[in-house]
């Protein structure tokens, strides 16, 4: 459970390298059929312009699931998460075309937490279509 | 509908075992487009140390989900489901989830509130593996928002 990423070589401030991850209506499909959540609002147009949304929105789960492979490609090993948290604030919209939509997630070393434990907060940004879509989007890391 | 406020530190029986294939995970890695060899590779998995290939942190959400959709539909409660979207998640992990762990999730109501006529819930769900050791505890919040949903800005409605 070590990471690849020194605690020794990490500090306040340090800049997680940043990775957008685009999402198509076929993307939330395969992801629908992966995790089992198969609410319409997610592959139904009609039905979520029905329930008030301007059109199909993205798991909440799946821009979790995109905003900290941030923290996993920079830790080298997903098991250096030692905790995650997320608050859904604002839906990823996903037109019908070829495009969809795009997740932007930076990441940067908010705190130092336990010389012990080696474990530093990451904070997560992640943003579509130029709004904030998660808040408190953060990670507890344990690094080497 | 006000909700049953007794409902708060109601814990339910422990799940039947799911059992985590290889092949799961794998779907669910490349559905979240995530090309890391410790979710497909058990060699590269045992490289880092574990004993299989090991799941993203959030695919465990899947199991706990199931588990706290028995509590929140659980009728005595009085939640609204037709009305509920997810308002925060939050994982603590002992270890990552492995291929061929068998996980029982024990959910907990944590509490129960009324909020500016929103209606939010908060369950736990601790998930523990076959040995009865502690692997990883999902912290789910749920709103039923007060109205019928008009604006689209309160993130994921399930």
């Amino acid at each position: 459970m070590t990471a690849g990423i020194a605690y020794a070589d990490v500090e306040v401030g340090t800049e997680l390298p940043a990775a957008s991850f685009p999402v198509t209506r076929a993307t939330l499909v395969r992801y629908a059929g992966a995790s089992g959540d198969f609410n319409p609002i997610h592959w139904n147009e009609r039905f979520a312009r029905e329930v008030g949304l301007p059109d199909v929105i993205a798991h909440g789960m799946f821009t979790m699931a995109e905003a900290v492979r941030v923290v996993t490609d920079w830790a080298g090993d997903p098991a250096a998460v030692v905790e995650y948290g997320v608050r859904f604030t604002k839906p990823v919209v996903v037109p019908d075309d070829d495009t969809g939509a795009l997740i932007e997630v930076t990441g940067k070393v908010a705190a130092r937490l336990d010389d012990e434990a080696r474990t530093v907060r990451v904070d997560l940004t992640a943003r579509s279509a130029g709004q904030k879509v998660l808040g408190m989007a953060r990670a507890v890391v344990r690094l080497a | 509908m006000a909700l049953d406020q007794s409902f708060a530190g109601r814990s339910y029986p422990p799940t039947e075992p799911y059992e985590v294939g290889r092949e799961k995970i794998r779907e669910f890695a490349e559905a979240i487009g995530d090309a890391n060899p410790a979710y497909t590779d058990p060699a590269a998995a045992r490289r880092l140390g574990h004993p299989d290939v090991i799941a993203p942190p959030t695919f465990v959400f899947a199991i706990t989900y199931r588990a706290a959709e028995q509590v929140i539909r659980d009728p005595g409660l009085g939640l609204d489901y037709s009305r509920v979207v997810h308002g925060d998640q939050r994982f603590a992990y002992t270890r990552p989830v492995h291929a061929g762990d068998r996980l029982a999730v024990t959910s907990t109501i944590e509490s129960v509130r009324s909020m500016a006529g929103n209606e939010i819930v908060d369950v736990r769900g601790d998930v523990h593996d076959e040995k009865g050791e502690h692997v990883v505890t999902a912290f789910t919040k749920l709103v039923a928002r007060k109205q019928e949903p008009a604006t689209g800005s309160e993130g994921d409605a399930r």
